[in-house]
């Protein structure tokens, strides 16, 4: 792993992800550490994306590093004209590692067959996300103990979510069951089932939030957005249908844990916060361990 | 019978691209920039064939092809052979192969793709050979047959 680029979850075996999500847990027990000293980070975000940006920069602060930057196009040369690749080389000569969010997809790829320091990929618009899945990873092994052989409910927007396609890919090295749960003008995509058919993996699809969740150790959310539905009628329709609230949560699983990429807007009935089997927000700080992991992975440092 | 055999030994020096589906043949014309070509040239549309039910023919004087030329036909026409002729007769004959990636000839169809975006060239892996489904080394979308754009 040491000086590789981290773009895609594809470009990680799954005892890349074992080893990442161990040193993760050392971090846990020990967060603050001065192993980053004398290292430049950079973070370049070519769009805001203030959550991702902070986990990050705390991850790296916890050890001692440094950081440089920006946090939008406009404050920076893009604005000028400058193309990624001038832009990408020359903060290279600046640092020892780059943490790059842009908005076109393949951005971050581009960017490492340029740079002459390791990349990673903190989302190129549609296409990865690679260290939000190895967070949701890791909050999966540590509130299951395990990653193997898991009932994992994906729900709300599952033709577009990046989140849940590699979530979905990640946990497919780990015979897991699937319940998909989503309107149907948001189902998974063909391609991703007929993925889990070539593994012999199990899934089933469902309209109806409840029908699943009594089986599940594990419940992904994510947020239906009204902009994905070209009805607006359709979406008024289904809009509420795919809120999870406390009271469906009786008859669950007690090592059920729910999980979401956040940020949340009403997927999640905030009476759901205080059940202890609401995860969302553990995950987030997940996310800096999980951060804190792959930089000192990538720089040799453990 | 006897056609067929005129038809192909009516060049001295050159190619023969048989076996291109007919509806392929412009774009075909198109990939190779034969509307550029100064040689004689003789194309043949809808012939049957049992392979490909109407196949076109085209038949180019004193032009011989580059690997990469013929890489660019692959992908329209990815059963297309070429027949090398020398003084009237077939000396070489090549089976167009679909290559396993594609760089710098075809157009990522997402607009949110990087190559569209910034001058980078375009890389691919093809992950159908058949129905030609390109999968973008950048983006990681699949552009297919009905989409494909040559560069």
């Amino acid at each position: 792993m040491k000086n590789k680029s981290l773009v895609s979850i594809n470009d990680f075996s799954k005892e890349d992800y074992l080893a990442i999500l161990e040193t993760a847990a050392e971090f846990e027990k020990d967060p603050v550490q001065n192993i980053l000293k004398g290292y430049v980070i950079a973070t370049l975000f070519f769009e805001p994306s203030t959550r991702t940006r902070l986990s990050f920069e705390s991850a790296i602060n916890k050890l001692g590093g440094r950081v440089i930057g920006f946090t939008d196009a406009a404050s920076s040369s893009v604005k000028k004209g400058e193309s990624l690749k001038d832009t990408i080389i020359t903060v290279a000569n600046y640092s020892d590692l780059i943490v790059m969010r842009h908005p076109i997809e393949g951005s971050a790829r581009y960017a490492s067959e340029v740079s002459g320091v390791p990349i990673v990929n903190a989302g190129d618009g549609a296409n990865q996300h690679p260290t939000q899945c190895l967070l949701d990873l890791y909050s999966i092994k540590k509130t299951q103990g395990t990653l193997e052989n898991l009932n994992i409910a994906l729900v709300g927007d599952l033709k577009y979510g990046r989140t849940v396609h590699s979530l979905l890919m990640a946990m497919s090295s780990f015979n897991p069951t699937f319940n998909f749960i989503s309107p149907p003008e948001l189902q998974m995509p063909s391609a991703y089932k007929s993925s889990l058919d070539d593994k012999g993996i199990k899934y089933y699809e469902h309209t109806n939030l409840e029908e699943a969740l009594q089986y599940a150790d594990i419940v992904y959310m994510t947020r239906v957005q009204k902009e994905r539905f070209s009805d607006p009628m359709e979406y008024e329709k289904v809009k509420n249908a795919y809120i999870l609230k406390n009271s469906m949560l009786e008859g669950t699983k007690d090592n059920l844990r729910i999980l979401h990429p956040l940020p949340r807007v009403n997927e999640i009935d905030t009476d759901v916060d205080s059940n202890p089997k609401a995860y969302y927000f553990q995950q987030a700080l997940n996310g800096v361990y999980t951060r804190q992991a792959i930089i000192a992975k990538i720089l040799g440092l453990k | 019978m006897k056609d067929k055999t005129l038809s192909v030994s009516a060049i001295q020096e050159g190619t023969v691209i048989d076996h291109i589906p007919a509806n392929s043949l412009f774009d075909v014309i198109n990939i190779l920039k034969l509307d550029k070509l100064k040689s004689q040239i003789t194309f043949g549309s809808n012939f049957l064939s049992k392979q490909l039910g109407r196949k076109a023919i085209v038949k180019i004087e004193g032009k011989f092809f580059s690997a990469e030329e013929i890489n660019r036909i692959s992908l329209v026409a990815p059963q297309a052979k070429l027949n090398i002729i020398h003084d009237y007769s077939v000396t070489e004959k090549h089976i167009v192969e679909v290559p396993d990636t594609i760089e710098g000839i075809a157009k990522c169809m997402n607009p949110k793709c990087i190559t569209n975006n910034e001058n980078v060239s375009t890389k691919f892996k093809v992950v159908d050979k058949q129905n030609v489904a390109l999968k973008c080394h950048y983006c990681e979308k699949i552009t297919d047959r009905k989409h494909l754009e040559i560069l």
